[in-house]
């Protein structure tokens, strides 16, 4: 066996529902944890105070403009990790705590919390709230191969997590409204209704065949811009299904 | 890749008289289904079921051969089926889900198996997916302006609407056949079917359409390994009627012919999209 990459899961504001969907991988995860990856850092599971040196940080939650000790940490964690990764939609768009206004028991003083990409660069997101288990499984054994696999493997990988990377770039800014900015707007919705399903809110219904969001309902978590056919659809990638799914299944066995 | 990966094509139909009867062709998608269903292969599927308004398709969990039934046919407008993907798996507790869908939707299955990003435990549950043959689509209110401004029938009195040999034909129930040609329907397509290049559902286990097969027959094509499996076994069952694809007219050649047009007449608009302002251009989904 190759050597493991090593990761890090860096807890800022969130509701750890993101560490419960990397769990939620169940035997997965400790065949990921056995073979692939080394877990350094995470808050109850290793025995670890400060972010150490790693390959990939998973961050989840987004930053607390008050809260000296998460600016630290995401600063920290920029310089310690070769790739960052924003881990559902509080690191990467605010999500829920874009909503905060402060005064809440018992740190009434802090009010201003901030997507990661609003302080550091991210690499790649993995939007949604939650992000999926097998979403993060994905990314996990991509970022494996990207790392440490063949010329082959390094090339499906990249081809793999660039459309996640360019959403890094995109901005750090999401919500339903996106559907229509950059999809309706663009004359390239098809009404296949895939936002709809993606939302954990139900915010969005399908009315005539094309999406309706009602924005009060909205949390900002960015799952149904990213899983809508017309944002990203890399040929390249989804042209061998069959294969990959196969690969991933492989690698899980 | 116009006609895209595929195990095994034929000319085929449901040997079952009463899933032909309201079918749209060979009754491939409702047969397939139904013989899904019995065998435990799939736990329901989700299709383009009626609603309250006539000809405006509502997609459903079909988790019987009545709703099954009940969705047979082409409706020329939007059905979002994929909608239900997750949800057949909450509400419905299925399993194991069948869906049918244009290619755009058999490609919105596979990201979502690839990038389930809003999709927790829904990639291992698609169990079969069938994709339909599309050129274009149309919205609903597309649909009433060519079938009552154009036809000149009302929607509630048509029985079945058919593309085929360059018209838009619709059938009504007493009898009348009113016919367009297609040149006419065109300013009423869906504009987002002008970046599609697909046709042939390549990205389905097994995809179907009418262009190819003789009338009441269908085109099908064998993908994967799944659709290989289910197929094989329908027909050991025999719930189809086949013919070797090569043995009937117009054949093959006129799916590639349309395939090809289709793909490089929208490749040309995503080109176009590049330059449509002044040194700005419009997205294209596909870099
Ligand atoms: C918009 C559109 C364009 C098409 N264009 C072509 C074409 O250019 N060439 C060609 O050969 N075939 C085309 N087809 C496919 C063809 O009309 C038949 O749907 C196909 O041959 C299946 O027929 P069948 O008898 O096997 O299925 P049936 O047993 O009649 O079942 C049809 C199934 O499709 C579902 N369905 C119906 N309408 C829709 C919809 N709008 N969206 C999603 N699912 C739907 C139904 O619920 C049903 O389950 C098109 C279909 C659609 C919906
Ligand atoms: S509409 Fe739903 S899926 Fe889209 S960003 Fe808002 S909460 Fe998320
Ligand atoms: S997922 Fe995208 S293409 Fe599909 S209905 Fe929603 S906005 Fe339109
Ligand atoms: S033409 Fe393409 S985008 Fe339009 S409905 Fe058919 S498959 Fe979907």
């Amino acid at each position: 066996m190759v050597e493991k990459i090593t990761v890090g899961h860096v807890h800022l504001s969130g509701c750890t529902g993101c560490l419960v969907s990397f769990a939620d991988n169940y035997e997965g995860l400790f065949k990921i944890l056995d073979n692939y990856a080394e877990l350094v850092y995470a808050l109850t599971l290793v025995d670890v105070r400060h972010v150490p040196e790693m390959d990939v940080a998973l961050v989840e939650g987004s930053v607390c403009l008050q809260d000296k000790s998460s600016v630290d940490e995401i600063k920290e964690t920029r310089e310690k990790a070769k790739v960052v990764v924003a881990l559902g939609g509080c690191a990467a768009y605010g999500n829920i705590t874009r909503f905060a206004r402060g005064g809440q028991w018992n740190q009434p003083q802090m009010e201003s919390y901030v997507p990661i990409g609003e302080l550091i660069d991210v690499d790649l997101y993995i939007p949604g709230c939650a992000p999926t288990p097998q979403q993060i499984r994905n990314v996990a054994i991509m970022a494996y191969l990207l790392l440490k696999g063949t010329d082959e493997q390094k090339e499906l990988a990249t081809a793999y997590l660039k459309p996640l990377m360019d959403l890094a770039k995109r901005g750090d800014e999401a919500c339903g409204c996106d559907l229509m900015y950059d999809v309706i707007n663009q004359g390239l919705c098809m009404g296949c209704g895939t936002c709809a399903a993606a939302c954990p809110v139900r915010a969005i219904t399908i009315e005539y065949g094309k999406p309706n969001v009602d924005r009060d309902l909205c949390i900002k978590c960015g799952a149904c811009y990213a899983q809508c056919p017309r944002s990203f659809f890399n040929f390249d990638v989804m042209n061998e299904f069959e294969g990959i799914t196969e690969l991933i299944k492989g690698v899980m066995e | 890749m116009v006609l895209g990966n595929y195990k095994s094509v034929v000319a085929a139909r449901s040997a079952d008289k009463e899933i032909l009867k309201g079918a749209q062709d060979g009754g491939i998608v409702t047969q397939l289904f139904a013989y899904a269903l019995e065998e435990g292969i799939i736990d329901g599927a989700i299709v383009a079921g009626p609603s309250d308004e006539p000809w405006k398709p509502e997609p459903v969990v079909a988790t019987t051969k009545a709703e099954l039934l009940a969705a047979r046919g082409t409706k020329y407008n939007l059905s979002p089926n994929v909608a239900l993907l997750k949800e057949a798996t909450r509400s419905y507790g299925l399993d194991k889900v069948g869906i049918v869908g244009t290619p755009c939707q058999m490609q919105a299955v596979r990201k979502a198996q690839l990038y389930p990003i809003g999709m927790r435990d829904v990639p291992d549950k698609i169990a079969l997916a069938i994709g339909i043959f599309c050129m274009e689509n149309f919205s609903y209110q597309s649909i009433e302006a060519i079938v009552e401004d154009h036809c000149n029938q009302k929607l509630e009195s048509v029985t079945k609407m058919d593309i085929g040999k360059g018209k838009f034909w619709a059938y009504t129930e007493r009898g009348a056949v009113s016919q367009i040609p297609l040149k006419i329907t065109h300013k009423y397509e869906q504009p987002g079917c002008h970046v599609c290049l697909d046709y042939v559902s390549n990205l389905a286990d097994v995809s179907t359409g009418s262009v190819g097969a003789p009338d009441g027959w269908s085109t099908v094509f064998v993908r994967t390994a799944v659709g290989d499996d289910v197929w094989a076994k329908a027909i050991a069952a025999g719930c189809f009627e086949t013919k070797d694809i090569a043995d009937v007219k117009p054949g093959l050649d006129l799916v590639t012919k349309l395939a090809t047009e289709k793909i490089t007449k929208n490749q040309k608009t995503l080109d176009a999209r590049a330059t449509f302002g002044v040194g700005k251009g419009l997205r294209n989904p596909y870099l």
